[in-house]
Formats: structure tokens, C-alpha cells, sequence
């Protein structure tokens, strides 16, 4: 390849809000149920419903608008788009185009220790469709509208990524923010985020854009990243060979690993947008704003910062802590009772990850108190249980949010710390096992070990291994 | 429940009932029980007068129920004025609620009265058509919320009338199931497109019926059959259950005998709803206070650039002399330009046509309503089902709409009608600086014959001339018979309010109808 070429992407993302009824209706936005359960005349198109405009979507766009610096357009307005399709009841659907709620907006990526801004043209509300699924064996398609109707925002980028990189820097930036506001949970597996990839290639210090095509069906940042690279290969290989590239939409075939043409410029459908006069316009005043902006949590961006300065914790431990809002405010209040971050930090990155795999679960389903984590950090620190008890107690815990004091006195695990106990206990451990003491004492230090372990058998793991360790050495 | 489609293949068992062209009795063997009462004197009540009569229990639900249903069997074979009527599902009604305004329960003007529908407003379980062959087997899941609030009144509900299909035309010749006969002379029509609503209160095929106006189609059959009838300001009546047309002009009203029934009918329906976004909270519903033959001092403008030459020459004499009527009760009737009159049509054709071709893409034959016979994949399917399901005024309107939305086209009409509405709705405004009323024709002429009208879609758009800037500004509008011409077909006049209105435009209407004693009967 003689030429140098630079990729440009630009991303039209879709996320689902997290609502408890749809955008136009009272119908439940609840995942999964019977085919058409959560349905009525207006989310089914029937002939004489009307949309009524439920405002707590207007709420989770306008923080996602205000978080991601956008302008708010204060009178903002639906608008309908035409088009056929089964999943689609009424044959339009109510977007927004002439008035979104947001545009002019930024949010900042770091790739490689280089910061750089990303410009959002604009973000619009709309409806999501229905689910088709085709019986290949009755040979007929059937439609389900439990999904019409569910809130989305489109968020829509300036062409500002030049790399795959770039591009998962700004999703996961995009996830942070949501997910932060409790606007969405941003799953791309489950589709309550989609990313559809505008991408074209020109010469390095070219000005003017190439010709882009739009990459739609990307489950996964992997499907993402390969969807790119393969995008950038398949354009400069047309370019190489003094071709054009087609303006199209593409999808990609995750299974194949590769795309194919959708439909062209030239089929682009003329989706005949004008303003739906089923609903009035949308008022957003100060007050509103100023009601959203209040409830804004600490970011992500700032909590990173914050934790290394405030805390001393690494900026790799605290991408981890902060990775969802819930844990990091589990981090922040445990911190907050027992001043020990590092101890809570551990607890959270080890035991929690580690339980939370085991169990399969997500940051927010923890459902135990900082009070009971921070409780058990200062029994450990005390003394008053050892560290394998402690790791037992925090499993109740983390499963049943128990209360660790009252559990460790329910179940009698509290460390033995009687003196007398502990010597008479060893005596009997020393006189039970001659070969061990005489292996240690001709030298081999790992017999000490097989002591303290009988030890701790023998007293039921209530007891300091440390200081039995002590004991010992000074016994034989 | 799951809806099934199938576009891979032709599918031979298609889920739709053939209704063929004519009236359908669900129950047409309608046994009358003994009558105390002449039929005649029942029927020529007004539906006020009857309600008062079922409470003090002179004359019964069932019998007004039983007379009007033989009225229907006697008239609709000259007049077609219904799609469906529901003749035992009315005796039904008519003794729960005969029991309920026994016992109290029921007590307001309209409990016991018998109406009926237009076939664009959904009623749960029963067919509500559009008078279109695509919706000809559709039933509708829910119930307006204007017929709920009838239903929570007493209403008897008899059926679902005839009407242009989809609301789309002046003469309900459009309809799917063929024309309604103006009941004054069934060689003409009884205009359109709620020609149905106002022929069969006019025939006496029911006390009052329910309309929507979307750009006239209320006023104009009412001027043309001879009854009242209102468009109220867009935003009284709830949309709810109403198949769009126009969406940001359609408005339902009611048509009836007189003005004191269309304030009580008009109580009844207008509600603030929260299930329709361009429901509008008003300070007050009640609309029988309004009710006083007082034209005092009351200022009425007649628009000078409504009298140009395509006014019928007997339209503008009956018009001008039921403006003297008013004048010598008190009022003060002044001439004055409204300006921007040509420009009206234009701007409602667009604007209307394009929410339509909008409104209508849900008839697709995936969910419910007709779908064709033969196809072959999904395309196919939506063609053919559309191309089969609809008639060629709503195909014309569709087509027409489409356009005036394209790329390439929005700014040079849709854009430009929305501007000219705007222009349109400041004109009112500022005639409503002087005068609390604006007197007009309802239509340029009397009923036209039937099978005059459709070869010449532009002309019988030009005819709603005085009724769709109404409907552009949002504002009330009132149809009131003054007189008939040489051929005896009823001429109506149209009293215009600004916003919220209503309560001037009932006041005007029944003091002209108290003076000259014109009511249908």
C-alpha cells in the first residue's frame, strides 16, 4: 500500500431507557412475557388510539442531553417517519428530527493517555418497534408488540473517531454516563444499546470525507471492532484498485465475521417526516433543567480522579471500583464508616468480583450494606476473626446481607484468643505428631505449616494462625 | 394473543367477513310489542323533550327504542342513512337503562334517548367500517371516550351511520356500502361526509347522532339535511376512539333536531382527556346555561368576500335574511372583509391530505381490517390489500398527501399550508377584535344531486369553502337551517365563534330558531 489512509467514524447509538411504562402508553416495558401481553389499542396501532407522551422519558433524555453538554432545545417537538413495516403498528414511527431535545453536545475519551472531545450533533426520543419471528416451518411470520412502544434515545455523533479504539472509548464513556444516571442498564448483548457505525476512509491530510456506508447489527465490541477494521480493509481495497465505494447500509453477520450491502443510497426510502399532530410540543423551562441537573450523580471521570487523590487507590483499582455507579457507592459509604479504602477496595475487588461471577450477577444486584462490609473490616482488623472466617461470614453477607457481628456470635466463630487454650491445644497437636516436629526441627521449615494447620482443625479455624505460628517456634 | 401474517405465501383462509353493499340488521326481524303511543308524536319529540318525557315516565326507553327501530325499518330503504344497526342490542340498553332511570341512577336530559354513530367512532365489539371495504370487518378492541361519556348519559346507542369513506368527501357517495339519499329528496345527496348522522336524524331514524368535522363535515350535511349540527373548538370533544382523518382539524359534534338538543349533547361529550394530548382543560362544560333568546347588542360580522359569484343566489338571500332575523332582536349586523379566502382550500387539502396519508398507513392488512385474497410476499400483500381495501377518493387523497410530504416537496407545500393556516387563524383572530360572532353560509349551495359530484373532485373541493378555514383555526362553528330553497332542500347557516365560543354561537342559534320557530321535527 503506497498511501496512508485515516479512518472516520461516526456512530448513530440507540438506548433503551429504563422506564417502567412506554413512551406513548401505560403499557409495562417489562422484558420477556407471552407474545403480546403488554399491549393495548395505542402501542398496537389500532384505528382512533392517540400517543400520550410519558415524561419521565423526557426526564432520563434531558440528563442524558445535560450530562453529554448538549444544548436543550426548550420547545421541542415529534416528528412522525413513515415507512412500512409489520413491527411497526401504525406504519410511522413517532421520532423527533425538526426539533430533538438536544444537539451541539461533547463528551471527552482518553486513548492511550491522549484525551480528545467528541462532538454529538444531536440526540432525539422515539419508539422502539415490535419483534418479528418467522416460523420457517409453518412458512408464516408472526409479530410481537410487547417491545413497540419502548422509549429510546438516538444519541448521533460528529465523524470524530478515527479507530475501533476510539469507538469503544466513546461507547463505554456514552454506558458510563447512562448507566451513572440510571437512564438505562446499556446492554449491547441484550440490545437496550445499539451502535450503528458510519465509517469512510480518506488519505491522511485529505480534508474532504470519503464516501461512508452504515454498518447496522453490531451485538458486541467485538463485532464492533471487527466490523471496522474489516470496513476500513474493504474500502481502501476498492480505492487501491480505483474503485468507488457505494454509499449503502450494511449489515454485519456476526457468525460470518463479515458484512454485506443492505440497500444503496439510491433505495433510500423518503420517510416523509412531518410533525405529529397527535401530540403538542414539549416545554422544557429553567426549572425543569434545573430539577435534572440537581439529581446529577458524581461521574464516572470525576470519581476516578477523586479516588486516587482522596483514597491513594491505583487508577487501575478505581476504574474497577467505579465501573458501575452501585458499586462505587458502596465503596464510597463503607469507606465512609470504617476509614480503611484499601481494606474496602480489596473486599469489593476480590470477594464481591469474585462471588458475583460465581453467581452470575451485575454490580446492580449487590444488594448488601456498607454498614455489614464496613462491620466485618473492623472485626478482621480487631482481631476478632481471622481471615478464612472472615471470607465464610462475608459470603452470608453478601448473599443475605446479615449482620457479621450477630452472625459470628450466632455461630460461635469468633478467634479464640485465651492464651492457655492455644498452649494446651498445641501441646496436644506437638505430642500427636512426632514426625512433623522432628522434621521441622532437622530443618524443614513446611512441617511447621502441617503443625499450624492441625492446629487450626483442632480448634475448629477460630484461632490466629499468626499467632500460633509465634507459639509454636517458641515451643519446640 | 398473537397477531398472524403470513407473506411467504398466498393464504387461503383470510380473516374477513364479506358485507356486501347494503344495511346490515344484526337482528331484522324486529317484533313490535303494543304501542300507547302514536309513533308520530314520539318521533317528532326532540331528544331533550323525550328524555323529559321517559323521566316523568310517560313514555318509556323501550317504547322510543321499539319506535325508532321501526322508523329505521320504514325509512332506510329510501334514505340508507346506517351501516349497521343493532336492533336487539338497542331493546337490550333500553331496559337496563329503562331500570336505571327507575331507580334514580340515571337522571340527566339524554338517559332513555335513543342515537346513533358515525362509523368512524369506535364502539367495543361492534363493527366500526369507515364506510371503507379495508376496516369492512373490523370491530374495535375499545370505546371512544364521546360515546363512552353518551353511554354514562343513558344513551341508547341504535347503530353506526353512513358516511363519505374515511370522512373523505362532501356527499357520502365515497362510502364503501354506496350513498345516503337526503331524506328532503332522496334524488339528492345529504352531504358529506357525516351525510349518515345528519340524514338519519333528519329521517328521524334517531334523536341526535354523533359527527366529526374535519373540514366541514359536520356543518355542511347538517345545512344540507336541515338539522343542527357543531363543530366544536378543536380540543373540547376528546379524539379518543375517533379514526383519524386530519388529525389536527377532526373534531366530533353532535347533530341534531335543535339547539337546546346540541347544548345538551354537546354537555355530554365534552370532556377534558387525558388520553388525548390536544384535549384542552376548559373552564366550564356546561352548555345548557347558554340557552337565553338574547341577541342584544351581540356583534355580528358577515364576511363580504364569502358573497362572490359562486354563491347560490338563494343560499345568500336565506343567509342575509337570517342575519335580519338576529337584527332586529338586538344585534348589530356589519359587513367586513375576512381576507385570505381563496387561500383556504389550498391549505386544507394539504395539510389534511398529508396527516391523512400518514393517518392511514396502519391499514395494512397485518392486524386487522381486510387483507386480499391472492399475493405473493409481503409487498404484495400490502399493494393488493390497499389497492383492493380502499375507494378512489381516499386512494386520491393518499396519493395527494404522499407528495405534498416527499423530500424535495415539504417546504413548497406542506411548509407553505402550515404558514398559510397560521395567516389564516390571525385573520379570525382579528375579526373576533370586532365581533363576537361571524355569520356565514354553511355551504355555496343546496344538496346537489346524487352522482353529480365525484367526477369532479376539484369542484366539490372548492364547495367547502366557508367550512375548512374553521377547521384551520381551530375555532367553533355552527349549522342551523334558515329556510329551503325553490326545491325545497334546507338551506343552513353557519355561525362562527372564536375559541371557546360554543356558549355564543348556542345563544345566537336559539334565539333565531325561538323567533322564526324553524326546528326539524
Amino acid at each position: 500500500m503506497s498511501k496512508q489512509y485515516e479512518t472516520v467514524i461516526g456512530l448513530e447509538v440507540h438506548i433503551e431507557l429504563a422506564t417502567k411504562t412506554k413512551i406513548f402508553c401505560g403499557c409495562s416495558t417489562e422484558f420477556g412475557g407471552a407474545p403480546n401481553v403488554h399491549t393495548c389499542p395505542v402501542c398496537t396501532g389500532m384505528p382512533g388510539s392517540l400517543p400520550v407522551l410519558n415524561k419521565q422519558v423526557v426526564d432520563h433524555a434531558l440528563a442524558i442531553g445535560l450530562a453529554t453538554n448538549c444544548h436543550i432545545t426548550r420547545v421541542c417537538k415529534f416528528d412522525r417517519k413513515n415507512y412500512f413495516y409489520p413491527d411497526n403498528p401504525q406504519n410511522y414511527q413517532i421520532s423527533q428530527l425538526y426539533l430533538p431535545i438536544a444537539r451541539d453536545g461533547w463528551v471527552e475519551i482518553e486513548t492511550g493517555g491522549v484525551k480528545k472531545k467528541v462532538r454529538i450533533h444531536e440526540m432525539h426520543m422515539e419508539e422502539d418497534a415490535g419483534k418479528l419471528v418467522h416460523d420457517e416451518w409453518d412458512d408464516t411470520s408472526l409479530v410481537d408488540y410487547n417491545r413497540s412502544g419502548v422509549p429510546l434515545v438516538e444519541i448521533v455523533s460528529e465523524p470524530d473517531m478515527r479507530s475501533a479504539e476510539e469507538v469503544i472509548a466513546y461507547l463505554e464513556k456514552l454506558r458510563h454516563i447512562v448507566q451513572y444516571l440510571g437512564a438505562s442498564d446499556c446492554k449491547l448483548q441484550e440490545g437496550s444499546m445499539r451502535a450503528d457505525v458510519n465509517l469512510s476512509v480518506r488519505e491522511i491530510g485529505s480534508d474532504a470525507f470519503g464516501t461512508r456506508t452504515e454498518m447496522k447489527n453490531l451485538n458486541s465490541f467485538k463485532a464492533i471492532t471487527h466490523a471496522i477494521e474489516g470496513e476500513r480493509e474493504r474500502q481502501i481495497e476498492l480505492l487501491e484498485e480505483g474503485k468507488q465505494v457505494v454509499q449503502e447500509t450494511r449489515r454485519w453477520d456476526d457468525n460470518k465475521e463479515s458484512s454485506h450491502a443492505m440497500r444503496s443510497k439510491e433505495d433510500a426510502k423518503d420517510y416523509r417526516y412531518f410533525p405529529e399532530p397527535d401530540l403538542v410540543p414539549v416545554m422544557i423551562d429553567d426549572e425543569w433543567i434545573a430539577r435534572v441537573k440537581a439529581r446529577e450523580p458524581e461521574f464516572r471521570t470525576a470519581k476516578l480522579a477523586r479516588y486516587q487523590k482522596e483514597y491513594g487507590i491505583s487508577q487501575v483499582d478505581a476504574e474497577i471500583l467505579t465501573e458501575s455507579r452501585n458499586m462505587a457507592e458502596l465503596f464510597e459509604a463503607a469507606t465512609a464508616l470504617c476509614k480503611k479504602p484499601k481494606k474496602v477496595a480489596n473486599w469489593l475487588m476480590v470477594e464481591t468480583m469474585r462471588l458475583m461471577k460465581e453467581h452470575d450477577m451485575e454490580p446492580q444486584d449487590l444488594r448488601f450494606s456498607p454498614e455489614n462490609l464496613a462491620g466485618l473490616i473492623e472485626m478482621t482488623d480487631k482481631g476478632t476473626v481471622n481471615s478464612s472466617v472472615a471470607k465464610e461470614v462475608f459470603e452470608h453477607v453478601f448473599l443475605e446481607n446479615v449482620d457479621p457481628q450477630a452472625y459470628v456470635k450466632e455461630h460461635g466463630l469468633a478467634t479464640v484468643n485465651d492464651e492457655d487454650a492455644l498452649r494446651k491445644t498445641l501441646e496436644e497437636v506437638i505430642a500427636a505428631n512426632p514426625q512433623a516436629v522432628a522434621d521441622y526441627k532437622g530443618g524443614k521449615e513446611k512441617a511447621l505449616g502441617a503443625l499450624v494447620g492441625q492446629t487450626m482443625k483442632a480448634m475448629k479455624g477460630k484461632a490466629n494462625p499468626g499467632r500460633i505460628n509465634e507459639l509454636l517456634r517458641e515451643m519446640l | 394473543m398473537i397477531f398472524p401474517f403470513g407473506y411467504l405465501r398466498p393464504r387461503s383462509n383470510v380473516r374477513t367477513i364479506n358485507i356486501g353493499r347494503t344495511c346490515i340488521f344484526t337482528n331484522a326481524n324486529i317484533t313490535m310489542t303494543e304501542r300507547r303511543h302514536e309513533d308520530m308524536d314520539i318521533l317528532s319529540l326532540s331528544a331533550v323533550e323525550l328524555g323529559k318525557k321517559i323521566k316523568a315516565g310517560e313514555i318509556s326507553a323501550m317504547e322510543a327504542t321499539q319506535a325508532t327501530l321501526a322508523q329505521i325499518e320504514k325509512e332506510e330503504p329510501r334514505i340508507h342513512g346506517y351501516v349497521t344497526v343493532d336492533a336487539q342490542g338497542a331493546l337490550k340498553q333500553a331496559e337496563e337503562i329503562q331500570g336505571k332511570i327507575e331507580r334514580g341512577e340515571l337522571t340527566g336530559p339524554l338517559a332513555g334517548v335513543p342515537a346513533a354513530i358515525k362509523d368512524n367512532i369506535c364502539i367495543k365489539g361492534r363493527l366500526t367500517t369507515c364506510s371503507s371495504k379495508i376496516l369492512s370487518n373490523y370491530k374495535p378492541t375499545y370505546t371512544a371516550e364521546a360515546v363512552e361519556h353518551l353511554q354514562d348519559a343513558g344513551a341508547i346507542i341504535l347503530g353506526k351511520t353512513n358516511m363519505d369513506e374515511f370522512a373523505m368527501g362532501s356527499t357520502t357517495e365515497t362510502s364503501y356500502f354506496g350513498p345516503t339519499m337526503n331524506p328532503h329528496n332522496v334524488g339528492h345527496v345529504p352531504g358529506g361526509s357525516s351525510g349518515g348522522s345528519c340524514a338519519a336524524v333528519a329521517a328521524r331514524e334517531c334523536y341526535y347522532s354523533l359527527g366529526s368535522d374535519t373540514g366541514g363535515s359536520i356543518r355542511q350535511p347538517s345545512s344540507f339535511c336541515g338539522v343542527v349540527g357543531l363543530k366544536p373548538t378543536y380540543g373540547t370533544v376528546s379524539r379518543y376512539g375517533l379514526v383519524a382523518y386530519g388529525s389536527s382539524l377532526d373534531q366530533i359534534g353532535p347533530i341534531t333536531k335543535n339547539v337546546e338538543d346540541c347544548a345538551a349533547v354537546l354537555t355530554a361529550i365534552a370532556s377534558w382527556d387525558k388520553k388525548d394530548s390536544t384535549s384542552v382543560k376548559r373552564e366550564d362544560y356546561d352548555f345548557m346555561g347558554s340557552l337565553k333568546a338574547d341577541v342584544k347588542g351581540l356583534r355580528v360580522g358577515i364576511p363580504a368576500d364569502y358573497f362572490t359569484e359562486g354563491l347560490n343566489k338563494e343560499v345568500a338571500e336565506a343567509i342575509r335574511a337570517a342575519a335580519n332575523v338576529l337584527k332586529e332582536q338586538g344585534a348589530v349586523v356589519e359587513e367586513f372583509n375576512l381576507s385570505l379566502v381563496k387561500y383556504a382550500i389550498p391549505a386544507y387539502y394539504v395539510i389534511a391530505s398529508a396527516e391523512a396519508s400518514s393517518n392511514l398507513e396502519r391499514f395494512d392488512g397485518v392486524k386487522y381490517g381486510y387483507r386480499a385474497k391472492d399475493y405473493e410476499g409481503l409487498h404484495n400483500m400490502y399493494k393488493k390489500t390497499r389497492s383492493e381495501g380502499f375507494g378512489a377518493e381516499v386512494k386520491r387523497r393518499i396519493m395527494l398527501g404522499s407528495f405534498v410530504l416527499s423530500s424535495g416537496y415539504y417546504d413548497a407545500y406542506y411548509l407553505k399550508a402550515l404558514r398559510t393556516k397560521a395567516l389564516i387563524k390571525a385573520a379570525f383572530d382579528k375579526a373576533f377584535e370586532n365581533y363576537d360572532i361571524i355569520l356565514a353560509p354553511a355551504a355555496p349551495t343546496t344538496a346537489p344531486e346524487l352522482g353529480k359530484s365525484l367526477g369532479d373532485p376539484l369542484k366539490m373541493y372548492l364547495s367547502d369553502i366557508y367550512t375548512v378555514s374553521v377547521n384551520l383555526a381551530g375555532l367553533p362553528g355552527l349549522s342551523i337551517p334558515v329556510g329551503k330553497d325553490e326545491k325545497g332542500l334546507p338551506i343552513g347557516m353557519q355561525l362562527i365563534g372564536d375559541h371557546f365560543q360554543e356558549k355564543t354561537l348556542l345563544r345566537a342559534a336559539y334565539t333565531y330558531e325561538r323567533v322564526t320557530g324553524k326546528e326539524a321535527r
